[in-house]
């Protein structure tokens, strides 16, 4: 089935600032559903899901299933350990023998980036990509996006610093499009040895210090630190990484202004962030949660075929 | 002359652009072909009774082209090609001769091995195939593989290409060793700390993929570090596929300074750069990586100047099931044989940036200088391995019609002009084209 994003959703690069646009709105009507005592609509009814997970992940996945269930799809999780080439079956193999079972959508997380875009080219079904590799997480990006926007009203002029480990990760990458898409002024921030070489050729202001990251931005997307950044030798340690890095209160009352404080999750506290900031007045990283189940809400309602404007009579049980 | 060689018929290559840079020649006239060898180049051949004769109008008569690295896969790999496979594939691509690398299974690093391809090739009848030997034994880069006993069963060259030598003693030894038997050592430059894991180069693109990247230092650090080597021993060091700007110029230096260095390009790092990885195409997926704009005008600039010596395919057969996978997981390396003519003409000759007593030299006659190989010229009495090609008949890549077993190529699809209308290896025509 193909609706306004295409069939499939698989990185905020190629989508259009009307997109973007089309599924924050989208996800407005669909935030009030999780607040409900019944939290389910029928708008997927009699959709099949899958949910196609190679790589061990908590949130990313309920996230998915509670936006599925709560619209009425039925779903099945498929959890891999290892890439399919240590499991025996090809990646395609997988896919064909899913799509065999007469599916309608196929969400998945994989560790090679592009795998999502393989698998959408060799099936019917609608993708939704999940995280692939070190490439994007779109969904992530989006509900980054919608957290933004709750707490700022508009997004066009805002100023955004992305933190820490910016090579690996694929929720920098879709924040960096997505963000950039919005009109906001993107930066990132940590050790050169964590960013990707070339990244000022994205649009990107970069910093090397902490603090002054701090005093340009309005708000920091705070990265998780793996530790097998250290063994790989990218970085000497996590202590040094938090005494040069690392987001505290202190260095964040030395702001000019109070900086709104969001995480993708999940976090590692005396590292990357600071438990007071964690936990502190303008972190938003529950929000962030929150918003996630709506926005994939949204993504699924627009892949399915939905038609925006009805998204909100949509929600209204018949 | 041997037995066979008696009851070959002449060949009479009529009318065509002869250009044979090893003697300067480019104008219009006739070669005759007799008894396995060049018998003569001239206007008013008059052709013996038994010869066939063929039509050159329009063609370039040439020295048949050399292809100084290839992978041919057997023995190990005979799924995915064969020598004869190969060899026929070199011959349709408007090779007599292509130089096979050692990386096979198990690798070939003695003579007994080296003694294999060559009788597989003589089965064939295909293009000659000259194995290369192994560096090290078992390419694992430790103890020196026997050079001379190699040499002796046919090896042309020595190579643990696919890897490259990461030790700079053992680098060192092997120019030194190599010496004695006066063969190219050819080098795989890839600083592997640097460069492990890496799929593509290192750049906008792969920063954007989130494919770990391949950085140019990489290479250009074992270039330097080669020809450093090859300046204290006086061994002769070849580099493998050069694919950065920076390799050009340390290779530059090295050649001004009378040092013996070498150095070949393949037609991919010609006419694409990172960008055709885009979607994430296996195909576009080769170990050195499609690199920059900049690194191929630099890479073109080079064989214009000559600083770059020869145009090599490194052909290298995968099976789809390989290829068709994600990015990170599938190997490296593209087929060529069948294409690279096509790819040099197009986005080099096409484009004005050299003629064809360029590309004839680069692609034949310093092919057979630097491994010191028979061919590489039409003078009277060489052997008869010449390549005639129609430079403006334009084909659209269909890798289904390839003679490769292996299909995985960049340019599926893609329009290319120049192709092989005759392929003559020992006065014996081993490849015609279609019309």
């Amino acid at each position: 089935m193909k609706g306004t994003l295409g069939k499939d959703l698989l990185a905020l690069e190629p989508l259009t600032a009307q997109q973007i646009q089309l599924i924050l709105d989208t996800a407005e009507p669909f935030k009030e559903i999780s607040e409900r005592a019944i939290k389910k609509v029928p708008a997927l009814r009699g959709q099949t899901i899958v949910n196609l997970f190679f790589e061990a992940s908590t949130r990313t996945r309920i996230s998915f299933e509670f936006a599925e269930k709560r619209l009425s799809a039925d779903t099945v999780n498929v959890a891999s350990s290892g890439s399919s080439v240590s499991k025996g079956e090809t990646l395609v193999d997988t896919a064909r023998n899913l799509e065999a079972m007469r599916i309608d959508m196929v969400v998945i997380r994989h560790g090679a980036s592009g795998a999502a875009q393989f698998l959408a080219e060799r099936i019917e079904s609608n993708v939704i990509n999940a995280g692939d590799g070190t490439h994007e997480h779109p969904t992530q990006g989006l509900l980054d996006l919608l957290t933004l926007r709750d707490h700022f009203k508009t997004l066009a002029g805002r100023r955004v610093c992305i933190c820490g480990d910016v090579l690996h990760s694929r929720v920098a990458r879709s924040n960096i499009w997505g963000l950039r898409k919005m009109g906001v002024e993107v930066a990132v921030c940590g050790p050169r040895s964590l960013l990707p070489h070339g990244i000022e050729q994205l649009g990107v202001i970069v910093f090397d210090r902490i603090e002054a990251a701090i005093e340009w931005a309005d708000a920091l997307n705070i990265l998780r630190l793996q530790v097998e950044r250290m063994t790989a030798g990218y970085i000497p340690s996590a202590r040094e990484y938090n005494r040069v890095f690392g987001v505290s209160r202190e260095r964040l009352e030395r702001a000019p202004r109070d900086l709104l404080i969001m995480h993708p999750g999940p976090m590692n506290r005396g590292v990357e962030i600071d438990s007071d900031v964690a936990d502190g007045p303008h972190s938003v990283i529950l929000n962030q949660v929150t918003n996630g189940v709506a926005v994939r809400m949204a993504v699924l309602y627009l892949l399915a075929g939905g038609r925006p404007e009805l998204a909100a009579a949509a929600k209204g049980d018949r | 002359m041997s037995a066979a060689d008696r009851d070959l018929r002449p060949i009479l290559l009529r009318g065509g652009r002869v250009i044979d840079p090893s003697q300067h020649i480019d104008r219009t006239a006739s070669v005759l072909l007799t008894g396995g060898v060049v018998a003569e180049v001239g206007d008013r051949i008059v052709a013996p009774d038994d010869a066939i004769v063929l039509d050159c109008s329009g063609a370039i008569i040439a020295p048949g082209f050399i292809d100084v690295h290839c992978h041919l896969r057997e023995p190990g790999r005979e799924d995915v090609e064969t020598i004869a496979t190969g060899a026929r594939a070199a011959a349709a691509g408007g090779f007599t001769a292509v130089c096979a690398m050692p990386n096979t299974e198990p690798v070939t690093d003695n003579q007994a091995a080296v003694g294999f391809i060559v009788r597989q090739a003589q089965r064939g009848g295909g293009a000659r195939v000259y194995p290369i030997g192994a560096i090290s034994v078992g390419q694992r880069g430790e103890a020196l593989a026997e050079f001379g006993e190699m040499v002796g069963a046919g090896a042309v060259a020595v190579s643990d290409d696919g890897r490259p030598v990461v030790s700079a003693h053992l680098m060192r030894t092997a120019l030194e060793y190599a010496r004695t038997f006066n063969i190219p050592v050819v080098d795989h430059c890839e600083e592997l700390t640097l460069a492990r894991g890496g799929a593509m180069n290192e750049g906008l693109v792969s920063a954007r993929l989130g494919l770990k990247g391949i950085p140019s230092e990489a290479e250009e650090i074992m270039v330097i570090r080669d020809i450093l080597l090859a300046r204290r021993t006086g061994g002769h060091v070849h580099i493998a596929h050069a694919s950065t700007k920076g390799s050009v110029e340390l290779i530059r230096w090295g050649k001004d300074r009378g040092i013996r260095v070498t150095a070949e390009v393949c037609p991919h790092h010609l006419s694409l750069t990172e960008d055709a990885v885009e979607g994430y195409n296996t195909n576009a997926k080769m170990n050195p990586p499609l690199r920059t704009s900049m690194d191929v005008a630099a890479m073109q600039e080079a064989v214009r100047d000559g600083t770059i010596d020869c145009i090599c395919t490194d052909h290298a057969p995968h099976h789809y099931d390989e290829k068709e996978r994600e990015f990170a997981d599938a190997p490296n390396g593209i087929v060529g044989l069948e294409t690279a003519f096509g790819v040099v003409t197009t986005s080099l000759v096409a484009t004005g940036i050299i003629d064809y007593p360029t590309l004839i030299e680069r692609m034949s006659c310093a092919p057979a200088r630097i491994f010191g190989l028979q061919g590489g010229t039409l003078r009277a009495r060489d052997v008869a391995d010449v390549t005639v090609i129609d430079p403006d008949r334009r084909w659209i890549v269909d890798p289904s019609a390839f003679l490769s077993k292996g299909r995985n190529t960049p340019y599926a699809g893609r329009e290319l002009q120049g192709a092989a209308r005759y392929t003559v290896v020992g006065g014996r025509l081993i490849h015609r084209a279609a019309d």
